[in-house]
């Protein structure tokens, strides 16, 4: 009972329970401000949206904590969504294989920016903003800079809007979509592979200390190039959850999905200079991204001032941020 | 040969771009000996290390392992081989715990073969740490223990690869006396278990009481290799240096005769630094002396504005001046030449010439904002003179060059700024005997030219050699001052293990 009392004001806990605790406080001030916050439809709308940036900030949580950074994310779930059009929409392909080849396409392109990044030696800002222009490019020209629908697959839809979590006899309202399911789904092993599997150690490892991993005689570049590839794959099932919520893929969409996604991170207490980072501290911060906006728009805030706010929002987090680490 | 040779290493060449670092070096290690490697800096010592430890390939040469020639391929093949080696800069990640870094590249995996096995990572490396008689938990994070600490945990981490030859550069430049003794018992059981040792430093005394031979090198090449017991220190330095030394005197005028230079009063830093005051004058050297974390550093950091204080007042030349940052420091005419160059005090990647005039590039403005260049060579070229700084030019980027070198770049990079005052953190810490002698002439000169110079050191020959009065601290609080016919080593332990009740 001490130790677990004492991890969670440890320094790194610490900021999650900062981060949890305005998560809270931010619900009681939105309830009270306007009656209409704190509805089952609101909230789960609230939980859908967190769905795809959550996803997206786990992705590049991953890349964060090496010391890196992913800015392609955003337009990387474009194209993965355009390319689950093309797999399921053009060639027919059964619904899960489709599925599966965005993923792939998601891993593949975040491979090439970990090719990049561990052997070409280029900067992760660059490269990945070279990945980001391409993939952006690649949307529009794949599919003709046109939306691929997916209407005659009604099994896609379900994907995201569907629900096998019904408690809707139980409390009116409460029927959680699968998005949120499977948010939640990843998150837990995500979270799993960074705290307990060789691929998460080593992603501490090369963000606390590149060198002293390579000459512990670890291929680094290999394991750069898997984190970044992850990275990819984790991106490919918020594109398949965007364009399944859509029922379409839209070619222009995601562009600045993954600045919120590194914003959701950072206040979430994943350090930009590497090595410390949790993905429950990622979700959290997705959840404030999303509360915060759903919050602003209730109350009637103008779209121009609710992103005003989250910007302040980022640079008040990162700053308690380093506080913390001058003690 | 007849003997059991655990390791030779013949006619081995390595060049790195504008320095060839082995002209063919030879070296050979018995099992259960240890086995000393000295050499002034750039000598090749730790090339020819991280050739054997696979971190560098080497152009030619061969190396064999048990009398049979091997190809050490990458830091892999080296701790396959039984081939570990403790860096001089610690390589430890410091986010991670004492378990996870000893066992970082083959971490235990559960039965799945998925998840790592944190619990058997956890016991094994306790049972590690405990035949070393270390008091560190597996779970501690390295970023949360002493250099020392962690050391003792690079060690466990060198001996888990079961290493048969365990390479340490420069292993005691950080730990105190006790430390160093702990560490030199670990030696000694590592000895009686057939490990043999390679033994990098620059400390002769240490040399005596813990090696069995000694191997010389002097740029790039093996000058000779002597049996310890019969070796004589200047027989060494002789061979290092290819010169006789001339030991330095200290002359004994009182010094406290001079006008003050600074003076510190009621200097107080949170929990670090209690009710600090100390006076300098010009011409003085005045020794900083105590153990690791006794707050010595953190003087130094905050007189010169690089740490905010809580209270305090500083005087230069008997005038109050207002320090809140390191800018003021200098306007005042304060120098601070941090224990960590490479962090603090250089740019490693530029040149002799752009670190030399960093701290005073406002003087070398001409129209504009364009600098003049002609000035600034010159003035590279005139240091490079006078401290004898070893680099082919001043376009030499520092990274090339030995740490006795690029101490020297600090300090010309100091004089320039036309200092009054100055902070030597640890001024010969990595730097071989030879530079040290060198280093130690420099700070003399400079006092002799009137400048109040503040010397910390943790080793206390250096300190008793060259100071001309010792404060000593402990805990964040001085515990005393003595001049420097009073000072002994045992006076000077009494005062810096002096802890308040």
């Amino acid at each position: 009972m001490k130790g677990i009392i004492k991890s969670l004001f440890s320094a790194n806990a610490r900021q999650k329970v900062l981060a949890f605790a305005s998560l809270v406080l931010m619900i009681i001030v939105f309830t009270i401000l306007s009656p209409n916050f704190f509805q089952m439809d609101n909230l789960i709308s609230i939980m859908l949206s967190t769905a795809v940036t959550g996803l997206l900030g786990i992705a590049v949580t991953f890349v964060i904590i090496t010391g890196g950074i992913d800015l392609s994310i955003g337009t990387l779930m474009t194209l993965t969504a355009v390319m689950a059009g093309v797999f399921i929409g053009y060639w027919d392909m059964p619904i899960w294989v489709g599925v599966l080849a965005a993923m792939a396409s998601g891993a593949l392109a975040g491979s090439v920016s970990g090719v990049l990044i561990a052997k070409l030696k280029l900067p992760p800002f660059i490269a990945t903003m070279g990945i980001m222009m391409i993939a952006k490019g690649l949307s529009l020209v794949i599919s003709g800079a046109k939306p691929i629908y997916f209407t005659k697959y009604e099994d896609y839809n379900a994907i995201s809007n569907g629900s096998f979590i019904d408690f809707n006899n139980v409390i009116p309202g409460l029927v959680i979509p699968n998005a949120v399911v499977i948010f939640f789904g990843v998150g837990m092993i995500a979270s799993i592979i960074l705290n307990k599997t060789i691929l998460g150690r080593y992603t501490f490892g090369i963000g606390s200390n590149e060198e002293a991993v390579r000459l512990s005689g670890v291929n680094v570049d290999r394991w750069k190039i898997a984190i970044y590839a992850l990275a990819g794959a984790i991106v490919g099932i918020a594109g398949i959850l965007i364009s399944s919520r859509l029922n379409s893929a839209q070619p222009a969409l995601g562009a600045g999905y993954e600045l919120d996604a590194i914003a959701a991170a950072v206040i979430g207490g994943v350090s930009l200079s590497g090595g410390e980072g949790t993905i429950l501290g990622t979700i959290i911060g997705a959840f404030i991204m999303s509360v915060l906006i759903n919050g602003l728009r209730i109350l009637s805030v103008p779209q121009e001032w609710q992103t005003v706010v989250s910007g302040l929002i980022v640079i008040f987090a990162v700053y308690m941020d380093i506080l913390r680490r001058r003690k | 040969m007849a003997e059991n040779l655990l390791v030779r290493i013949e006619n081995l060449y390595k060049a790195f771009p504008g320095v060839q670092a082995l002209k063919g070096a030879q070296f050979d290690l018995r099992a259960g000996e240890v086995h000393a490697l000295m050499g002034e800096n750039g000598a090749g010592k730790s090339t020819l290390m991280k050739v054997l430890a696979g971190i560098y390939q080497c152009d030619d040469g061969q190396i064999y392992l048990d009398g049979k020639p091997v190809e050490i391929h990458g830091p892999h093949g080296a701790q396959a081989l039984g081939i570990g080696i403790i860096h001089q800069e610690l390589n430890l990640m410091n986010h991670l715990t004492a378990a996870q870094n000893i066992f970082i590249g083959r971490e235990k995996k559960g039965r799945s073969g998925l998840l790592l096995d944190e619990k058997a990572m956890n016991l094994a490396a306790a049972a590690l740490l405990a035949t070393l008689k270390v008091d560190v938990g597996p779970r501690t994070k390295i970023g949360d223990l002493t250099v020392a600490k962690q050391q003792m945990v690079e060690i466990a981490k060198a001996l888990s690869y079961e290493s048969r030859v365990l390479i340490m550069d420069e292993p005691t430049a950080a730990l105190n006396d006790a430390e160093i003794d702990e560490l030199f018992r670990i030696i000694g059981d590592l000895k009686a278990k057939g490990v043999g040792i390679v033994y990098i430093s620059h400390k002769m005394d240490e040399l005596k009481r813990i090696s069995d031979r000694v191997t010389v090198m002097r740029d790039g090449e093996s000058i000779g290799t002597l049996e310890t017991a019969e070796a004589t220190m200047d027989q060494v330095i002789n061979m290092m240096v290819g010169r006789p030394l001339q030991p330095y005197v200290r002359s004994g005028d009182d010094s406290t005769l001079q006008p003050i230079a600074l003076e510190v009063r009621g200097l107080n830093r949170g929990k670090v630094l209690k009710n600090i005051g100390f006076r300098v004058h010009q011409g003085e050297i005045l020794g900083f002396a105590g153990l690791m974390g006794a707050g010595r550093t953190e003087v130094a950091r905050a007189v010169f504005g690089a740490d905010p204080i809580d209270s305090g007042e500083i005087l230069i030349h008997g005038k109050k001046v207002k320090i809140k940052i390191p800018k003021n420091a200098v306007h005042a005419g304060i120098g601070y030449l941090s224990e960590d160059r490479k962090r603090f005090g250089l740019a490693l990647g530029m040149d002799v010439q752009a670190n030399t005039v960093m701290a005073t590039l406002n003087r070398f403005l001409g129209l504009g904002t364009f600098l003049k260049t002609k000035a600034m060579a010159l003035v590279s070229e005139k240091y490079i003179e006078t401290l004898s700084i070893k680099t082919p030019n001043q376009a030499q980027k520092l990274k090339f060059l030995s740490g006795g070198n690029q101490q020297k770049v600090v300090i010309a990079k100091w004089l320039l700024r036309d200092c009054d005052v100055l902070f030597f953190d640890e001024p010969t810490r990595g730097i071989d005997v030879g530079a040290k002698f060198e280093i130690y002439k420099l700070l003399q000169e400079l006092a002799s030219q009137g400048k109040a110079v503040v010397m910390i050191s943790s080793e206390l020959p250096e300190i008793l050699r060259l100071s001309h009065r010792i404060v000593v601290m402990c805990e964040g609080r001085i515990t005393g001052e003595l001049t420097a016919a009073e000072a002994t080593q045992e006076r000077i332990m009494h005062l810096a293990t002096l802890r308040s009740k």
